[in-house]
């Protein structure tokens, strides 16, 4: 198994005890209320996911993941986990004061030890993580976006954030002791947005065939108009894994995280959050984290050159079609076949199928998958009435 | 990165020879990025070699229970 990115595995979670007398004390405290995806980012930096970081970034690490995609440890780190505040509340903050940070719904569930405030240019920061400045990109939009201040310091949290599917959420801590006790050595870890079609399942089991186990990870948490919803994405992949996995070699939890877009640097950052739960491989497929076509289709694959002491191992993929002469999925290295042979694994072919209430040909997907898909009335984010 | 983050080390020249030799084909751009590169794989696998992992007990049987309930553990 990985040992945890940077050597230890961070846990800023309060004890019981330090919980009860913060949640009084966290009253008195200034406050800074977070939105839904800094609130996932405070969870996964108090629980591991984010090792060896303790807490939101100072200027001086922020610097280095900006101009060498590593901390100022020399740590391989490419996304700048950062808190932005208004210039209101910058001037109230002192450096060395503890604040509460709030829910958006203003309950108070973790603290931050304010370390440093300092600005940021964001057309900077755009440049530096999204190769571009154009405001299209939904990731640079974000940033322009942003308060015009950062505040970094550590974070402690004491209250858990609450989730529609605790039974799918596993932190590092519980993945790792998971993974020894099933004798696991060599994981491979595999992100996905998406309900799994036959083009996964082919990729996911390509790679289990070298490793003892695969750990199928979904992120959850805000998605497009028209993506699947997070509830139809895990009960297709819980059927799938039924029927069509050994039940002792494949793992699935949730990532509670927001997607960036950043394309090759988040592919990093993807592979490093995987590293923490144990994985010593990660797939890294055709344009992984990308939008619209601000990327190479291998960029994302590429970068790994640049990280000789990432210590997990990327498993890459090219594309992958069905061929109906080999009768599956394949891909450029295995099948001899010219393309009048082959078949995309269409995902928008396959979600206008669902939206009439047709089930997608079972060479794209497993029946029973699709069956699983089409039970539920609003399938797509947005379909809720 | 600004100037201010590198360093300097001296290294015997017939070695500098036979890194520029080994870099040929490479793709690396100057001598101190290759030696970086190799610097930190090296580096790397001797920490990834030291580290051990552990949980204390206590921990241990908490994360079990939660496992065994959730149904991840027999």
């Amino acid at each position: 198994m990985s040992t945890p990115h940077g050597g230890t595995l961070v846990d800023h979670t309060a004890s019981k005890k330090k919980s009860a007398r913060l949640k009084e004390e966290t009253r008195e405290m200034k406050s800074i209320r977070l939105t839904s995806g800094l609130r996932k980012d405070v969870q996964n930096l108090a629980n591991g996911v984010y090792s060896p970081l303790t807490g939101f970034l100072c200027g001086n690490d922020f610097d280095w993941v900006l101009e060498e995609s590593r901390l100022s440890d020399d740590t391989p780190w490419t996304l700048p986990i950062i808190l932005d505040v208004t210039e209101e509340q910058r001037k109230e903050l002192s450096i060395g004061e503890e604040i509460s940070l709030l829910t958006e719904e203003e309950e108070p569930f973790a603290t931050l030890e304010v370390e440093e405030l300092y600005g940021f240019d964001k057309k900077r920061m755009a440049r530096k993580i999204y190769g571009t400045e154009d405001q299209d990109h939904p990731g640079v939009k974000r940033v322009m976006n942003m308060k015009d201040h950062l505040v970094g310091g550590d974070i402690l949290q004491f209250k858990k954030n609450s989730t529609d599917f605790e039974k799918f959420h596993l932190t590092p801590k519980e993945t790792r002791i998971l993974f020894r006790e099933k004798g696991w050595r060599t994981i491979v870890g595999f992100q996905t947005r998406n309900v799994p079609h036959m083009g996964h399942e082919y990729v996911q089991k390509t790679a289990l065939s070298f490793v003892d186990g695969i750990f199928i990870n979904p992120i959850i948490g805000k998605k497009k108009a028209g993506d699947y919803r997070d509830e139809v994405i895990l009960a297709a992949y819980d059927t799938l894994m039924d029927k069509y996995y050994l039940k002792g070699r494949a793992v699935m939890s949730i990532l509670e995280a927001e997607m960036r877009y950043a394309g090759p640097k988040e592919a990093v950052f993807h592979a490093i959050m995987r590293k923490n739960f144990g994985c010593t491989h990660f797939i890294v497929g055709r344009d992984h984290a990308g939008v619209g076509d601000y990327y190479g289709p291998y960029d994302a694959q590429d970068i790994f050159d640049e990280f000789p002491d990432l210590d997990i191992t990327p498993v890459f993929f090219k594309s992958f079609t069905y061929c109906e002469k080999c009768g599956g999925a394949v891909d450029g290295h295995i099948c001899p076949h010219d393309d009048k042979n082959r078949e995309n694994f269409s995902g928008t072919k396959m979600r206008n199928m669902f939206k009439e209430g047709k089930t997608p040909p079972e060479h794209m997907m497993r029946p029973e998958v699709a069956k699983t898909v089409l039970r539920y009335e609003d399938k797509f984010v947005g379909d809720q009435k | 990165m600004t100037e201010k983050n590198y360093t300097t080390v001296s290294i015997p020249k017939p070695l500098a020879k036979k890194i520029k030799k080994r870099m040929e084909g490479t793709g690396f751009n100057s001598m101190s990025s290759y030696v970086t590169y190799v610097l930190r794989q090296v580096i790397s696998s001797m920490e990834e070699e030291e580290k051990a992992e552990e949980f204390s007990k206590e921990d241990e049987e908490k994360v079990k229970e939660r496992l065994r309930a959730l149904g991840y553990l027999d």
